[in-house]
């Protein structure tokens, strides 16, 4: 498909599930997804799938780790509080080494928060979340085009992985129109779901599906094995898109709607002479460390830019050369607290 | 060249259709578009307001601080946002509820537009958004009057395309009010 299609982020989310091929949606609504429920509630019945609004955000994502164990594509969609209810069935999935995504639409917080945007869900997001030491794959789109591409990226990676994937917006994104081309699901070679439980025929392996580890060893296994992937996650799939940074005297990072605004502001900078150029990670975790690796063995002074009071900044200073100097500058978040272009032109030229 | 328009107004005066109404006619114009919406928890009452950023090359920021273009739709748009407008933009207010008073908006042209009354007056106070979006037609000639007509039938539900003449001719209304 070709002509384009004006839709809002959210629901180029839910448009994306339904050509990636998902089975089942369990979700409860809060602003600002609540478009993503309701458009599947309308068109994922339509291909035959799933969709329940369920009792709870607990709920949901325990009926995502059982479809998931069934072996069918399945997601669930919330912002922060909810999100923050998911958090133990995120970890029993990654214990149970199960693919599933995730939608998070980030708004205020803590606690109920508010409803304008945030990124103060950085560290929950990119931290596992829940208990027990584990990683989930986790993309930032900064477009309503990427909404649709990533959240299809998001199914893919997390089936070839084995664990949770999640698509970190905020409202900005989410609740943002624009054009988009909604592109057919890609020919991603994927593997069998061998794992999944199903019934099995007489005398075949029994499968089984948990986090509880109790034998000799199994437990400190899982982890280097988990480990391992992890690595192999960041070798292979990290993603991130660089502008204007060819000559760039200056790097100014961040992701999702403020990446978007910052653009802005380069266009500024560039403009009046200044030579700045944008690193935007589009994958949080894998981080890609190996941009800032680069970049900053030439170019040493970054701008770190977030809607709160610094979280990705710390992989950044972790992902860069010793003798970078990574300034920082926040909005956390709240009503008309979003930087305007022109906000970030100033920070820009102070450090410049 | 990149457009942005900058509407605001009480939750309840359509500024979100006004908003999708001429990121329509901008797709029509064969254009990219971002449309960024922002409203409080209420759904009546509250205050409404949307950022459309359109242009032949990529949008960019979807969140602007100096608009070239704010529609102002009630008092409190008027008073918390008219001097954000860019030195040599445009700020077009709904005189109808807004009183300007003695403001001085140094290097900003302001231009008034009964939008209520002049709605009322083809029989609806509901299609204040659609006198706003004319008037903005009036000034802007990246978007034609015409390219309403088209977006129209975009913006508006099926159940809804029965009331296209009248909006159409409460487009007219506000293109002629705020013609130069």
């Amino acid at each position: 498909m070709s002509e384009k299609i004006f839709v809002k982020g959210n629901e180029a989310v839910a448009m994306a599930a339904i050509e990636a091929g998902v089975r089942c949606y369990f979700g409860y609504p809060i602003t600002p997804q609540s478009d993503i429920p309701e458009y599947l509630s309308r068109e994922l019945p339509k291909t035959g799938g799933t969709f329940i609004q369920v009792e709870s955000e607990i709920g949901a994502i325990n009926m995502v780790l059982g479809a998931s164990a069934a072996g069918v594509r399945a997601m669930t969609s919330s912002s922060g509080p909810g999100i923050s209810l998911k958090q133990e069935g995120i970890s029993y999935m990654a214990g149970s080494e199960l693919p599933g995504v995730i939608v998070d639409i980030m708004r205020q917080g803590p606690g109920l928060g508010g409803i304008d945007a945030s990124q103060a869900d950085y560290f929950q997001a990119t931290r596992g979340g829940g208990h027990g030491g584990y990683r989930i794959i986790v993309l930032a789109p900064d477009s309503v085009q990427e909404m649709y591409d990533l959240t299809m990226l998001a199914f893919d990676l997390s089936d070839i992985y084995r664990m949770p994937a999640m698509v970190l917006a905020d409202s900005v994104i989410g609740q943002m129109k624009e054009s988009i081309v909604a592109n057919s699901r890609p020919e991603t070679p994927l593997p069998v779901k061998d794992w999944a439980v199903r019934g099995r025929a007489e005398g075949a392996d029994q499968n089984v599906v948990k986090s509880l580890k109790l034998g000799d060893g199994e437990m400190e296994a899982f982890h280097w094995a988990m480990h391992a992937r992890y690595q192999e996650l960041a070798d292979k799939e990290s993603r991130w898109e660089e502008y204007q940074t060819a000559d760039a005297e200056m790097i100014v990072t961040a992701f999702g709607s403020t990446a978007r605004i910052a653009r802005t502001a380069i266009e500024g900078a560039r403009a009046e002479g200044m030579k700045v150029g944008l690193l935007r990670p589009i994958t949080l975790f894998p981080f890609p460390k190996q941009a800032y690796t680069a970049l900053s063995a030439r170019c040493k002074r970054f701008l770190d830019i977030e809607l709160s009071t610094g979280q990705m900044i710390d992989d950044v200073r972790l992902s860069v050369a010793r003798d970078t100097d990574v300034a920082f500058y926040g909005r956390p978040p709240g009503a008309g607290s979003l930087p305007t272009p022109e906000e970030l032109l100033e920070q820009i030229r102070k450090i410049y | 060249m990149r457009h942005d328009v900058f509407i605001s107004g009480y939750g309840g005066q359509g500024v979100l259709l006004a908003g999708n109404l001429l990121s329509y006619a901008a797709i029509h114009q064969g254009m990219n578009v971002s449309f960024f919406p922002s409203y409080g928890v209420e759904k009546r009452g509250g205050s409404a307001m949307c950022t459309i950023v359109f242009s032949h090359d990529e949008t960019g920021s979807p969140v602007v601080g100096h608009p070239s273009v704010s529609i102002l739709l009630n008092q409190l748009s008027f008073d918390k946002y008219a001097d954000k407008v860019r030195q040599g933009g445009l700020c077009i207010v709904n005189s109808s509820l807004v009183i300007t008073g003695d403001r001085e908006l140094p290097g900003i042209e302001l231009v008034q537009v009964p939008m209520n009354q002049l709605a009322i007056d083809l029989g609806d106070a509901r299609m204040v958004n659609m006198v706003a979006c004319g008037a903005y037609t009036a000034r802007v000639s990246a978007l034609p009057r015409q390219s309403l007509d088209e977006a129209l039938k975009k913006a508006l539900p099926e159940r809804n395309h029965r009331l296209i003449p009248a909006n159409i001719m409460a487009i007219q209304a506000g293109a002629d009010a705020a013609q130069r």
